[in-house]
């Protein structure tokens, strides 16, 4: 016998039903697959939603929070800016050019939609380890595909995280995040009114490419690499030119005030663009899926309603400005065909999704539009801890050895990413005052119209942390987003809002879903603390390969802002002759740690973050930054003060020499709330000063100077030999290059 | 009154405001120049700026030589007047023949953006005017087909008529000796691949850029007195 439709695109017996019981019929073969895709985990969230309702997304700077295309914030001066963070791993596992390619054009898509131009885009990656050929094959092909898009779409790539770990083999993560700027009175909603207002498809005719990337492709794990190169044809293909034109023709409609509302066309495809649009707008839409611009023959109404084609917008348009809609488009060779009509809802409230073969055509479906979105269903997935927690955290990676070579341990942890962040353009728009491979991007904060400089800046960091959140997902993500505090206020900045994307495994496995509620209550304590409101979240899902699931991963976006931006923060760097001091309270906790983890030790406990100790010493960082007293500064985390002090010398050529590191627990301890600073001898007691008046433990580490890289009774390392470790691990391991799609 | 730079923009081109924002910092007004048209209404200079000129597909520069307004860029160009092509706009002046040789893919295949320190070479072009051979400027570069390259001929030629404008001090792409820039022959056509736009600000890291855009501006003066 035969699998039912329903199961073959992913929908359950009880979603069917439930389908059945809306329309108060049997559905047919394209109302099910248009409630296959809107319903399908990515787009609707079905496992998450319970949960994300936990994260504050309240704040006085806040215009837009969660569930529209983007967050908003006002940034003052009458400028906002709207950013969002997305996953596309899926895709990127088996087709890691376009997959990572497509990925970038949907998150810009995302940004002007609401009105925005971007101006930054951030890629936070994760791969399997290098010494697998496949995973070396992902991170190349990743790499370029962002590069080739990124780069030709002209939107500079500003910073991410680039981190190998073996987690991810056969399951990389790529995510991307997006931010761009707006005047705040030109902000648009992503909603469909007036009715008899027409909708107008802009952008890419549409192909078959990516139908069922949401369904198929997102919302379920990888078994083997066999049957996973079947979905190959489930990734849509890229194509930045034609996004760029989208963009510049979109932006100059808004501008000319031509449009009630647009909404990209992303996962779920047309299917999900009009059904949000009307729903939002609180009406319905017949749409003439026989005007839809195809390119290639014999396209059945599904596959038109599901096809995930790239580079397409949906414009709300008033009948009397279609033509000079179509004339902006035209000047920018941007294709614009009218496919439909808002139409008003029933006297219950009821508004329609009609899909018509023909505008006076047969009613091939007939839908209502909110039932795609609210009437989702909302799973509450069972959720167990570990078995084994109890022990686990009794296992403190204290009972480890000691290194018999602290410099080797050190050496290998270090990993210059900038063979990667090279093949990105990072400086388009003369904003980037803190390129790649800081603590945080920093941008110049420019009227987005006007071009006049504000003197003030825009901060963004990318973090997450797979280690902490495997050995306590809730604790790990609170540290997480300490962590996030410490990149901005290294660069000066404090910070205004957060997304988040949180990449985990089979939600239908109860140890995932604990993760991941732990998680979420471990970010909203911690951004409850330090007054950080969520505006926006992208869940990922079913990252699982041969049935093992990712450690839980949770990478933050935050943002930040610079009230005075008149010259280039320290940086991570040594100045001969500098004194180093450490603020912050020293720890030996190895638990989470990159170390323990490297000996496959995964047990004990996080050391948990003092809220009101580590705003202190925020605010101490920024002032002391602002002060111009700072000469390098790090925060310390992945790889604990050893790697912060050697990324230090390394990135400067300066060598150090410190004591009062009591052992290698000291040495690698990922503990929250510590910086490495280097300032001149004559500042130093000016900084100690300023520490003592908040509070802040201070401790004298050591001197700058010299070619090695000494911890008494550690390490004794030449800088030339830790330099090379850092510099060539990245080229050796993938090449001179890469080639372009 | 100040000096007008056309700025061309074709679909694809993205560094256009920045050199517009640029020239502003300057005293001069940046005016876009939209691809379509066959006029340059009337500016004092016009800059080809980088980015991807109709997504660079079939080769970078290749489609963009046969938009109108290059006839009109042309016609400037041979009549003396100042033209700089940057990065992509080098590539299409190259296509468009009114430089010779051609931009290849960077040796190592693989796309660079980053900072390059480079040689002036020569005083005598558009941009050039009034910096001294042998200063080093530090300019970005942001290229995948940044690698320069000419018959032996034309090679030859450049460097009898001193025609090379700029080396880079530490070759990043495999550029045929070390060539980061060239002019024509009437000296007023220049092309680089590097950026000088980005180096306009201490925040950015460099202000070498100021001292070529100083250089287009003021030679803008030195034709309208003649």
């Amino acid at each position: 016998m035969t699998e039912p439709l329903h199961r073959s695109l992913g929908l359950t017996d009880d979603e069917a039903a439930d389908i059945a019981e809306i329309l108060g019929r049997e559905p047919n073969p394209l109302e099910f697959s248009m409630y296959a895709v809107m319903w399908s985990e990515h787009c609707s969230y079905k496992s998450s939603r319970v949960h994300l309702g936990r994260l504050p997304s309240e704040g006085e700077r806040v215009l837009v929070g969660p569930g529209e295309n983007a967050g908003v914030i006002d940034v003052g001066d009458g400028i906002a800016v709207a950013f969002r963070i997305e996953s596309h791993n899926h895709p990127s596992a088996i087709e890691p050019y376009q997959g990572a390619a497509t990925g970038v054009g949907g998150i810009l898509r995302d940004i002007f939609t609401m009105g925005a131009r971007p101006i930054a885009l951030m890629d936070p990656l994760r791969f399997g380890p290098l010494d697998d050929a496949r995973s070396r094959w992902i991170a190349e092909g990743v790499i370029s595909g962002i590069s080739g898009y990124g780069n030709s779409v002209g939107v500079p790539t500003v910073g991410g995280e680039t981190v190998f770990d073996p987690t991810y083999t056969g399951n990389p993560l790529v995510n991307v995040l997006c931010l761009g700027v707006l005047p705040v009175e030109r902000l648009v909603l992503g909603q469909a009114t007036g009715a008899g207002n027409l909708a107008v498809l802009l952008g890419n005719s549409t192909g078959r490419d990516g139908i069922g990337g949401a369904s198929v492709l997102a919302s379920a794990g990888f078994s083997d690499d066999g049957a996973d190169a079947d979905k190959r044809p489930s990734v849509q293909v890229g194509d930045p030119f034609e996004e760029k034109r989208l963009i510049e023709a979109c932006l100059e409609l808004l501008d000319s005030g031509l449009v009630v509302g647009i909404q990209d066309l992303g996962a779920a495809g047309l299917s999900g663009g009009t059904s949000e649009t009307a729903s939002r707008g609180g009406m319905g839409m017949n749409v003439d899926v026989s005007a839809v611009p195809v390119r290639e023959t014999d396209m059945e109404p599904f596959e038109v309603m599901t096809s995930e084609s790239q580079e397409r917008m949906l414009a709300i348009v008033e009948p009397g400005d279609v033509d000079q809609v179509m004339e902006i488009c035209r000047r920018w060779e941007v294709q614009s065909t009218v496919i439909g009509t808002v139409t008003a809802p029933d006297a219950d409230g009821t508004g329609w999704l009609r899909i018509l073969d023909g505008s006076d055509g047969d009613e091939l479906a007939k839908i209502p539009a909110a039932s795609l979105h609210e009437s989702a269903p909302k799973y509450h997935r069972p959720l167990a801890p570990p078995a084994d927690l109890d022990q686990r955290r009794a296992d403190s990676p204290s009972r480890l050895p000691a290194p018999s070579d602290a410099g080797a341990d050190l050496l290998g942890m270090l990993c210059d990413t900038s063979w990667v962040w090279s093949q990105y353009d990072h400086q388009l728009f003369l904003n980037t005052v803190v390129t790649p491979g800081g603590d945080a991007a920093v941008l110049r904060l420019k009227h987005p119209t006007t071009g006049e400089d504000t003197g003030r800046g825009l901060a963004l960091t990318t973090d997450g942390n797979h280690r902490w959140c495997a050995v306590d997902p809730r604790q790990g993500t609170a540290n997480t987003v300490a962590e996030s505090v410490l990149n901005l206020a290294v660069v000066g900045a404090y910070p205004v809002a957060l997304v988040n994307c949180l990449n985990f495994g089979n939600p239908e496995h109860p140890e995932v879903m604990w993760q991941f509620s732990e998680a979420v209550d471990g970010m909203a304590e911690a951004c409850r603390v330090f007054g950080i409101p969520v505006v926006g979240g992208n869940v990922s899902l079913y990252n699982e390969s041969a049935g093992t699931n990712i450690d839980p991963t949770p990478i933050l976006g935050t943002l930040g802002l610079i009230d005075l931006l008149d010259r280039q923060p320290p940086g991570p760097r040594f100045v001969e002759g500098g004194r180093i001091v450490l603020l912050g309270e020293p720890s030996s906790e190895l638990a989470g740690s990159r170390w323990a983890f490297d000996r496959g030790h995964r047990g004990g406990t996080l050391a948990p973050v003092d809220g009101a100790a580590h705003s202190a010493l925020a605010s101490l960082v920024r002032d002391l930054v602002a002060g111009g007293l700072v000469l390098g500064a790090r925060d310390v985390a992945d790889g604990g003060l050893g790697v912060a002090l050697a990324e230090m010398a390394v990135a400067s050529g300066v060598g150090f020499t410190v004591a009062r590191i009591a052992d290698h627990g000291e040495l690698f301890s990922e503990a929250p709330s510590r910086v490495v600073m280097c300032v001149g001898a004559e500042d130093l007691a000016a900084v100690e000063a300023a520490a003592n008046g908040l509070g802040v433990p201070v401790s004298r580490l050591g001197l700058a100077s010299g070619d090695r890289l000494v911890v008494k009774d550690l390490l004794d390392v030449g800088l030339d030999e830790a330099t090379a470790a850092w510099r060539d691990r990245l080229p050796q391991a993938l090449g001179s290059g890469t080639t372009q799609g | 009154m100040s000096v007008r730079v056309g700025v061309v923009l074709f679909p694809g081109s993205n560094c256009e405001q920045d050199v517009v924002e640029a020239v502003g910092m300057l005293g001069g007004v940046g005016e876009i120049l939209w691809h379509g048209d066959s006029t340059i209404n009337g500016v004092d200079a016009v800059v080809v700026p980088g980015g991807f000129a109709h997504g660079d597909y079939l080769r970078p520069g290749a489609i963009a030589r046969f938009s109108p307004i290059m006839s009109a860029v042309a016609d400037f160009a041979n009549d003396g007047g100042p033209v700089v092509g940057i990065c992509n706009g080098f590539q299409v002046l190259t296509e468009a023949g009114l430089l010779p040789g051609a931009l290849q893919k960077n040796r190592g295949l693989k796309f660079l953006c980053g900072p390059s320190t480079l040689r002036v070479e020569t005083s005598d072009t558009v941009f050039t005017d009034g910096i001294d051979p042998g200063a080093e400027l530090s300019i970005p570069i942001n290229h995948f087909e940044g690698n320069y390259t000419c018959s032996p001929e034309t090679l030859a030629q450049l460097r009898d008529e001193d025609r090379v404008v700029f080396r880079y001090v530490d070759n990043p792409n495999g550029s045929v000796d070390d060539i980061a820039g060239i002019c024509s022959r009437g000296r007023n056509v220049v092309g680089l691949m590097p950026h000088p736009e980005r180096a306009m600000l201490e925040v950015l890291g460099s202000v070498d850029g100021r001292r070529l855009f100083t250089s287009l501006l003021a030679s803008v003066g030195r034709v309208r007195a003649a």
